[in-house]
């Protein structure tokens, strides 16, 4: 599958991701390319395969309700680009 | 000092040979003196090396040591490192200082090891050359024109150079062996769940799988004693009792069934890498294995699917790069779209982005059931293939990559070209099954791997299959020169 | 004119009384300051991964056993992927293609004594999401991810509500089971329990659905009947002036009685879902079910059945008094310690002590009257010390703090007079001044005398200031009277 530049740009949109104009060509090429190695995929036929989501047949494990974490509000905010109050900033958001 | 292994380091501080401060100042020397040329460390971390190494001496005169106490270690900056700069070579995470330690990292801390600093890498672990680095690509210490592998590049080639004994690694299509066979050195992928995910920064959470990289067998497996083994933190980590790999080498391989997947020697191969295996696997008949022609039908689909099924994990591993909470933030955004477009537009690469792109394609809506579902499917297929094969055999050989190191930039521009440099590495991520690269000759002056895959948890017999041949040769002993 | 139907459905989103979070250690205390309760792992730092919480699991299964539904014996959590800053990994974890519970059903009591029985489509287990806090910090929006990672059971139902009171009767009842069963502690003002109305309107008998309109975040009862009064209203006048209602989300604004169109978090929401490969499939086993089952608590419908069977409750006491746990607990403590007539202390309960409740907005958890104190007062009714009419007295005093029934009584001196001696002075003493009264009385027809012997009631009651026991009055009065 062929991925044209508005493709590109609506993915882009979607991972939340700025390219450069100039670059869209490039991306929407090697995009097409990655897309058409993957569609080797679709001439097997997989039906009546269950899907394998991991490698383990494992089932989840379940941890005790007890509270273990202490507060390490300072730590964790020490390298973080923008603190006040404690509280992280973000641009203003509209709802 | 550099020239011994892991295994000999530990018995000669043990016998008091000399301590773990000479050793760790000789290592650090060593990087001062060659990382240059290389760039195989982002981050030297000396001062907290020498601590921890004097830390080590006190510990052994106080007779606390453990085999590892006191051996120098880098690790691949993947690994949240406490204090220190965890980059995953990303711009993404230049700023990010991680707040904790990884299991693994915590493991080795315990068990007495000295952190060199951090290794370079492929940027969040995506690629095969260590080009995508945003610190700079890493130099094969065997041609410095050309690519040590990846994405642990950096460790591979430290470790290749005798710049640490040791180094940590991860892997999620090839990114411990590949690396390892292209710079000659001895690395372990092990099975998934074996060793915690936890405090790794997470590419594809369903492949990704931490191991070590060292100059041989032997000291994979004291490393892999130590790192592996249940962790409550990781939901995906096997509650099952960790064997002492290093107790379990020895024992004859008479008897041993080794399997030759048919697919793993046909085109694409380069011929000098595949005269090399022949002669590994002429090296094991010797020491009383039978060989046994396999099949594993599905090798073909293995990159497509794999190219699905990580980048779909990895697009939503990497949505928390936002420039919220830690990280690169873009200069002076003016909305919130803006701050996360931009933030992640300049904070990762372009292999990155196109990963990503690649990913949330394949969830969105209307193409969900043609790509990641079908993928899954096919995943299923590629692991019965390994089911199967473990019916006959005991383990599985081949070569771990197509070729020897190829040169920077070869590949640069062409990811399809770049993924298939994993083609024989990437069915056993897919399978969970554990993987090894040893080094067993050169192709063109460069390092050549033979790939060992086993059965799930086979580890000890993985590594004492890797061990006994590499008793029989001295492949492992080479060194680069100028080094 | 055209005749409409409206049709409903709800989802419901219940914070789980845990006191962790449902993938991390963090505590999950309503009102900490700021980011004091998120974790590494709440705060999706990189490299962190979630474990499951036991009793988020056990909680959702006790809901799935309390509507009789369905148990998704195996269930997958999955990522819902889009970015907002309140959701620090970038996707939501929950579960959408395997809940945890899946088909089930509730019954519902309408305005006209009917039952009504509704749908339930699945219930699934999620994380919460943090906060955004608009104050204005230099133009920018703060955000508190105390409450990210808080576990969530999102309960869904079929479209089978017809009406704004139907809905609000339903979101009561899921109250009252969230409440009954102790998941959770249906806090609306600290958004434990959130409720999000579909609404959409159809011509009568049309088959059908309209397209709906979802409308967020209600978190009172009655702000569901008024936001879908509204919205029904909007939707008929859409369509009769000829326009078309539009899929959206909409807010409601409670000071202004309206709903207003919303932004969407991601206009395309194409959420991308796909199994989280960080967790593993939640395995269930029958002997959990049984387990729980065994240990479900005494359940609205059975409570109510039991009152009006074991206590001759009329069927609206019953319904009034189950209405909440804390509710029929307080009546059932309050009849078991004042060893009173059931429907005494239902009058109480629901007449006095509800009047006040509602006229300090006070739940009955924060009654200043306990029910053992209730009990007190009843019981002092019960054996003749006060009066029904003084016992209003004594509450009020009880209400404000002045002590329990018995030192009110005391202090005040409001003891009923049992003393027939003194019962007797008092009465002589009316017959004596009340000459007149008297013998109008003995010349009246027999049938007139019932009402006149009030009169005399009363002055009696007016000397003795309400403490002359009544049945004794009336019982001297009319041998004297009479004779």
């Amino acid at each position: 599958m062929a991925l044209n530049k508005d493709d590109v740009q609506n993915i882009a949109h979607l991972a939340r991701l700025a390219i450069d104009e100039a670059d869209i060509p490039a991306y929407a090429q090697n995009l097409s390319n990655i897309l058409a190695l993957v569609e080797q995929m679709s001439a097997v036929d997989t039906s009546g395969v269950a899907p394998m989501a991991h490698p383990l047949e494992m089932a989840q494990r379940l941890r005790e309700d007890v509270v273990s974490e202490e507060n390490l509000r300072e730590h964790f905010q020490q390298h973080a680009p923008a603190v006040e109050n404690g509280l992280y900033l973000v641009p203003k958001v509209i709802e | 000092m550099h020239t011994k292994t892991l295994a000999e380091l530990s018995a000669g501080l043990a016998a008091g040979e000399f301590t773990s401060v000479e050793l760790t100042e000789h290592f650090l020397a060593r990087i001062r003196q060659h990382d240059g040329r290389l760039n195989s460390f982002i981050t030297v971390t000396e001062e907290q090396a020498l601590a921890q190494a004097r830390e080590a001496d006190a510990r052994r005169a106080a007779a606390q040591a453990g085999p590892l106490t006191g051996i120098p270690i880098a690790h691949k900056d993947i690994f949240c490192t406490d204090g220190v700069r965890t980059s995953c070579a990303s711009k993404m995470l230049d700023p990010f200082i991680a707040p904790y330690d990884a299991t693994v990292v915590a493991r080795f801390l315990q068990a007495g090891m000295v952190m060199l600093g951090k290794t370079n890498m492929d940027e969040f672990a995506m690629g095969s050359s260590n080009e995508t680095s945003f610190y700079g690509p890493v130099k094969n210490p065997w041609d410095l024109a050309c690519v040590p592998g990846g994405s642990s590049g950096g460790s591979a080639a430290s470790v290749a150079a005798r710049l640490t004994p040791a180094a940590t690694g991860t892997d999620t299509g090839g990114s411990i062996r590949q690396p390892a066979a292209l710079c000659g050195i001895t690395g372990l992928k092990p099975t998934y769940g074996r060793v915690s995910r936890y405090g790794m920064i997470a590419f594809a959470s369903s492949l990704d799988q931490a191991g070590p990289m060292a100059a041989t067998a032997e000291d994979c497996a004291l490393l892999l004693g130590a790192m592996a083994g249940f962790d409550e933190r990781d939901s995906t980590c096997a509650e099952r009792e960790v064997p002492d790999y290093h107790a379990a080498l020895g024992g004859d391989l008479k008897g041993l069934r080794i399997g030759l997947p048919r697919e793993y020697f046909g085109e694409g191969l380069d011929s000098q890498v595949a005269a090399a295996v022949e002669t590994a696997i002429a090296e094991y008949k010797k020491l009383g294995a039978e060989v046994v022609a396999i099949s594993l039908p599905n090798t073909h689909l293995a990159v497509p699917t794999y190219y699905v099924v990580a980048p779909a994990e990895c697009s939503s591993n990497l949505s928390r790069m936002d420039g919220v909470r830690f990280g690169y933030r873009c200069e002076n955004p003016k909305d919130l779209e803006d701050l996360y477009k931009r933030s992640r537009g300049e904070g990762f690469g372009s292999e990155v982005k196109r990963r990503i792109m690649v990913g949330a394609y394949a969830l969105s809506s209307g193409y969900y059931d043609a790509y990641y579902l079908k993928a899954q499917k096919i995943r299923q297929l590629i692991s019965q293939d390994f089911t199967e094969a473990f019916k006959q055999v005991d383990v599985i050989m081949g070569p771990t990559a197509p070729s020897a190191a190829f040169r920077l930039g070869e590949k640069k521009d062409d990811p399809v070209a770049m993924y298939l440099a994993d083609i024989y590495t990437i069915a056993v991520n897919l399978a969970g099954l554990p993987g090894m690269s040893v080094p067993c000759g050169f192709a063109d002056g460069l390092p050549v791997g033979l790939q060992l895959i086993g059965n799930y948890f086979d580890e000890a017999r993985l590594l004492n299959v890797a061990h006994q041949y590499q008793l029989a040769t001295d492949w492992h002993r080479r060194l680069p020169e100028g080094f | 004119m055209m005749e409409w139907e409206t049709v409903i459905g709800c989802e419901i989103h219940t914070q789980l009384a845990t006191k962790s979070k449902i993938f991390s250690g963090a505590a999950t205390a309503y009102g900490a300051e700021p980011n004091t309760q998120a974790c590494a792992v709440d705060l999706g730092l990189p490299g962190v991964l979630p474990v499951l919480n036991k009793e988020a699991v056990r909680m959702a299964l006790m809901f799935g056993l309390a509507v009789n539904a369905e148990i998704g014996k195996r269930s997958v959590f999955a990522r819902k992927n889009y970015f907002y800053p309140d959701l620090p990994k970038g996707y939501q974890i929950s579960q959408f293609e395997l809940p945890i519970v899946g088909k089930g059903e509730l019954s519902i009591e309408l305005e006209d004594g009917q039952t009504k029985v509704v749908g339930i489509t699945r219930a699934h287990l999620e994380e919460d999401a943090g906060k955004s806090l608009h104050e204005d910090f230099h133009g920018m929006t703060g955000i508190d991810l105390n409450r990210a990672g808080t576990p969530l059971l999102e309960i869904v139902s079929d479209p089978d509500m017809r009406s704004g009171k139907e809905a609000s009767a339903y979101m009561r009842k899921i109250h009252a089971l969230v409440t009954y069963l102790g998941i959770c502690d249906g806090n609306l003002q600290e958004g434990s329990f959130r409720c999000d109305v579909n609404v959409s309107v159809r011509p009568k008998g049309q088959a059908e659905f309209g397209t709906r309109a979802e409308i967020k975040n209600l978190n009172s009862f009655r702000f569901v009947e008024k936001a879908v009064e509204y919205e029904v209203a909007r939707q008929i006048a859409i369509i009769e002036s000829g326009g078309k209602v539009i899929q959206e989300t909409r807010l409601f604004d409670a000071d202004k009685g309206e709903t207003r169109s919303m932004r969407s978090k991601e206009e395309a929401n194409d959420y991308r879902y796909f199994p989280d490969p960080d967790l593993l499939p939640v395995i269930v086993e029958d002997a959990l079910i049984e387990q729980l089952r065994q240990g479900l608590p005494e359940l609205p419908d059975a409570k109510k059945a039991r009152f009006i069977e074991a206590f001759g409750l009329p069927a609206y006491d019953a319904a009034f008094l189950t209405g909440s746990r804390a509710m029929a607990d307080y009546f059932e403590q309050v009849v078991e310690s004042a060893n009173c007539e059931a429907k005494m202390a239902a009058n109480w309960v629901m007449g006095e002590l509800s009047a006040a409740l509602n006229r300090a907005e006070l739940g009955i958890e924060q009654s200043p009257i306990g029910a053992s104190q209730l009990a007190g007062l009843i019981a002092r009714i019960a054996d003749n010390t006060i009066s029904g009419k003084i016992a209003k007295e004594v509450f009020e005093a009880m209400w404000s703090g002045e002590g329990d029934a018995d030192q009110v009584i005391e202090k005040k001196g409001l003891k009923q007079i049992t003393d027939s001696g003194a019962i007797e002075a008092i009465v002589d003493e009316v017959l004596a001044n009340n000459a007149q009264q008297v013998e109008n009385y003995r010349n009246a027809e027999p049938d007139k005398r019932g009402k006149m012997i009030g009169f005399f009631v009363g002055q009696i009651m007016k000397a003795s200031q309400g403490k002359a026991n009544p049945g004794q009055v009336n019982q001297l009065l009319k041998s004297k009277l009479d004779n």
